[in-house]
């Protein structure tokens, strides 16, 4: 009976997440298209909101091709790597007090772990394709998820160790009672370098490097297509969810909001980790994008002494406090 | 300086290189003998500022109607123009038949390399001391030089590449995409 | 699967470990089908080779073959962006070799088009080189306005991109009242236009990171790889055909030539938005100098079609009656050659001709700008990352067609 609730509460997370997959896809276009001067997909349905859906089934039927000189194990298995490290890290997702499937003591490290377990799966499919932009892409990627864990990561300490725990629904009821009653405040050092590295983590603009079009064709996923192409796509949209969603637990308060919605927790949740998915399109439409030694640049010589400095601050004002 | 004073400088100074001097709509032509036309053209570029190399093309003369005294088969042509005084000059450069090679002068200017190689491919001019001197407007393996009158327009053979590459097409009809069932057969026999 | 894995290309000893890569020339960033060999040490380029051919039509075989009102419709082909500029260029060459002369309102009506073609050059331009860069909403704006400009095109002449304007001793089509308050609307809009593509990369950090110091050259280098245009102005390097040697009405226009200093990819920037400006004034003008007159020359020996009767164009057709005369019995081409340079887009495009008396030109050399340009990046874009030889290939500013003639 347990087992049987839980399999029921998975598949309606996985259900909620790939519906908003789709239409996270749909809104980019659109709120991209309304930035650029342009309509956005109005075909499909009324205003295209039928969009998504026709891309999923059409992404489904088209024929997968394997290039001959693949490797053609990994290049089968690097997008599944993808998609299941990044539906893995769902799990430990507090969306209200109560409501996450594995509301485990490392939930941080279990995110953290999964989403460089992800870049694997980039870096083999670019490897295994045997293309040469693909293998740029894969490198590029390598280095750049080398270089944006450390920030990353440190970036969250100052969070870890104002509520002293690693459990994301307990660091959400610790922001509830702190002075702000969010994090975002007495972190935004970590807030900022977090953000940054959160851009990069999920490979979008300005460093969207392993996938720029306009130099390495359409970098690791250059030989991939149909439903291959599309895991990519998803791992990559649920990729941002889980960011934002660590965002919004980290340091906007979670499911904390200025008043309690009757019958919908997660209300403000979600609407906060809107506000971080516009962002990430907001930017998209925006930004140039950097180059490659600038993003390493960036990393290591800005982000990580910002990072370390935060933690740094932090431990004072701890000690102060106390 | 008027060019025409150029020109008649440069008759000056170099005799009997200089062929003759001509001038048509205001733009004067100096016909030069090819064995000079490096130490010419430094002699422009550094005394006379002449520091822009605007056009640099061959001309096959074999059907010309009038031609004139000093006329041989091919002529390089170079343009050049001063940006600093404003004035242009036009040399060219006498190639016989027999022997269809001049110096380069991509001593002078990096960006002439192209040109050479350009003027070598359509016109089979060799250029001397040139760095890199490979066809570059047609492919690699091609015959003959289109820009040369006897070149005819609409050519009597096919490119010997064609041949080579409907023996591709045939060999690639095993894979055939039209048909699904045996695309994947052969995928999956490997 | 994978036992033996051949490079392309034989490797000389010591060189093992460099990596091959053909970009191009099916490439999203190579602005049609250009195609550059590269050596890269991770992503630094060791060795650049620009190829190009793949877009040979042999336009100037072709054009000794067709007479010289035939050949007029080879130049829309050359740099397809900005067709009326070459239309321009290669009339202003011919009328200058069989000594035609054009109406005064025929000169304004070309600088008229010139100017528009150089802005639908620079913000097709301003468009791929941001795209490139990655910043991809300034494409789409700058197509709206390139928009504007191909639509006015159309109503001028019924061609959006292959124009075929001009013609031997003037230009084809009168502008009607419409156009030119369309225009006039365009050109009052169009400095706010720019401006916001301004507010979207001219100060961001991330495009002046990707701009300064990028694809640097020194004006004398410059001069030495002989790149023209705003290539060439964004080193400092004062040469703009339409000042040094003016040509249709540009003698009684007021333009100033911007000048970079750095000779940067940001300079060459600077250099393009600025012109994008001085054209719109030019444009200016245009409208409000535009002389009344014929617009087509007494002896022009174009095969100009009689209006026919209950079109309204409002054109001088008195002076275009029974021109319609087969070239080859005119006497008017006379032995001689001629070298004419005119300011496109993308740098300058000259046009050498031979005439030997036929109504056919004996030889034809295009001097294309996008030709020498891309043979300056085998130069430039030595010792640069694949991310800069990218943005070297915008900022140089090339179209394969006037490259590959």
């Amino acid at each position: 009976m347990q087992i049987l609730i839980i399999i029921l509460q998975i598949a309606v997370l996985l259900a909620v997440v790939l519906l908003h997959v789709a239409y996270t896809t749909y809104f980019e276009r659109k709120i991209i298209g309304h930035m650029q001067v342009r309509m956005g997909p109005m075909r499909v349905g009324w205003h295209g909101l039928l969009q998504p859906i026709a891309d999923g089934i059409k992404s489904f039927f088209k024929e997968d091709i394997i290039p001959e000189q693949a490797d053609k194990p990994l290049f089968l298995a690097a997008p599944v790597i993808c998609l299941v490290a990044m539906l893995a890290s769902l799990a430990v997702l507090p969306f209200a007090e109560g409501w996450a499937l594995a509301d485990i003591n490392i939930g941080l490290l279990f995110i953290f772990a999964m989403s460089s377990l992800a870049s694997y799966g980039i870096i083999l499919a670019g490897w295994a394709s045997n293309s040469k932009y693909t293998f740029l892409g894969g490198l590029r990627s390598m280095a750049q998820v080398i270089s944006y864990e450390i920030p990353m990561g440190l970036s969250l300490v100052g969070v870890m160790m104002l509520s002293g725990s690693l459990n994301l629904t307990e660091i959400v009821t610790a922001q509830g009672t702190s002075i702000f009653s969010i994090y975002l405040f007495p972190q935004i050092i970590g807030f900022f370098v977090f953000f940054i590295a959160m851009l990069a983590e999920t490979n979008r603009v300005p460093f969207d490097l392993p996938e720029a079009e306009t130099e390495l064709v359409s970098g690791y996923i250059t030989e991939y297509s149909g439903m291959r192409y599309a895991m990519f796509f998803m791992a990559e949209y649920i990729g941002m969810m889980v960011m934002a969603s660590i965002g919004t637990v980290c340091f906007l308060g979670g499911w904390n909001g200025p008043f309690a919605i009757p019958f919908f927790p997660p209300f403000w949740f979600i609407l906060k980790v809107y506000g971080f998915l516009f962002l990430f399109i907001w930017i998209r439409a925006t930004l140039p994008r950097y180059r490659y030694d600038q993003l390493m640049a960036l990393g290591w010589k800005l982000l990580i002494p910002l990072a370390l400095l935060n933690i740094f601050l932090t431990g004072l004002f701890k000690i102060l406090v106390h | 300086m008027e060019p025409i004073r150029i020109a008649e400088q440069l008759q000056e100074k170099f005799q009997t290189s200089i062929l003759g001097i001509d001038e048509h709509r205001g733009q004067v032509t100096v016909l030069v003998d090819r064995d000079v036309i490096v130490k010419i053209i430094s002699f422009l570029k550094k005394d006379q500022k002449m520091n822009h190399l605007s056009c640099l093309c061959g001309v096959d003369n074999k059907k010309r109607k009038a031609a004139s005294a000093y006329m041989e088969r091919f002529e390089v042509v170079y343009q050049l123009y001063s940006i600093e005084n404003r004035t242009s000059l036009r040399l060219k450069a006498q190639i016989p038949e027999s022997d269809q090679t001049i110096d380069s002068i991509t001593s002078l200017w990096t960006g002439a390399n192209w040109l050479e190689r350009e003027t070598y491919d359509l016109l089979g001019i060799v250029f001397n001391n040139h760095p890199n001197l490979k066809r570059i407007l047609t492919p690699e393996d091609w015959e003959g030089h289109p820009l040369r009158k006897e070149y005819k327009l609409r050519g009597d053979t096919e490119w010997r590449g064609l041949e080579e590459l409907k023996k591709k097409a045939v060999q690639l009809q095993q894979f055939d995409f039209h048909n699904a069932s045996t695309a994947q057969g052969t995928s999956s026999d490997e | 699967m994978n036992e033996t894995t051949t490079l392309d290309v034989p490797v000389s000893q010591g060189d093992e470990d460099r990596y091959r890569l053909k970009l191009g020339p099916q490439h999203p960033a190579t602005h049609g089908v250009l195609r550059v060999d590269l050596e890269l040490d991770g992503e630094t380029i060791l060795d650049c080779d620009p190829q190009v051919g793949y877009l040979h039509r042999g336009f100037e075989k072709l054009a000794e073959h067709r007479t010289y009102a035939q050949n007029l419709v080879l130049t829309d082909r050359l740099d397809y962006i900005a067709a009326m500029a070459n239309n321009v260029g290669y009339c202003e060459a011919v009328e200058q070799l069989l000594a035609i002369e054009v109406p005064e309102r025929a000169k304004f009506l070309r600088v008229m088009v010139c100017e528009m073609s150089r802005l639908t050059g620079h913000l097709l331009w301003l468009a791929t080189h941001a795209l490139d860069i990655g910043a991809m909403t300034v494409f789409l704006y700058c197509f709206r306005e390139r928009e504007v400009l191909l639509e006015l095109f159309a109503e001028l002449c019924g061609a959006r991109l292959t124009t075929t304007y001009t013609r031997l001793g003037g230009v084809r089509q009168d502008v009607t009242h419409e156009i030119m308050m369309k225009l006039e609307r365009f050109v009052d809009a169009f400095p706010a236009c720019i401006e916001e593509y301004e507010t979207l990369i001219d100060t961001n950090r991330i495009w002046l990171k990707r701009t300064i110091g990028v694809g640097q050259i020194s004006g004398e280098k410059a001069v030495d790889l002989c790149l023209t245009g705003a290539s060439l102005r964004g080193s400092g390097v004062d040469y703009d055909v339409r000042k040094h040697m003016p040509y249709a009405a540009y003698d009684k226009m007021d333009f100033e030539i911007p000048l970079g200093e750095t000779g940067d990819t940001y300079a060459r920037y600077r250099c393009r938005m600025e012109e994008m400006g001085q054209s719109n004034y030019i444009l200016r003008q245009c409208i409000e100098k535009m002389p009344p007159g014929p617009i087509v020359g007494d002896d022009a020996p174009d095969l100009v079609m009689p209006v026919k009767p209950g079109r309204k164009v409002e054109v001088d057709t008195s002076a275009r009656n029974g021109l319609i005369k087969l070239i080859d019995d005119r006497d008017v081409y006379m032995e001689g050659d001629i070298y004419v340079a005119t300011e496109v887009p993308k740098g300058e495009l000259g046009f050498y001709f031979i005439s030997d008396g036929m109504g056919r030109p004996y030889r034809m050399h295009i001097r294309s700008p996008s030709f020498i340009h891309i043979g300056a990046l085998a130069t430039m874009g030595k010792g640069v990352m694949v991310a800069d030889l990218i943005a070297i290939i915008g900022t140089l500013d090339v179209v394969l067609g006037e490259s590959d003639r």
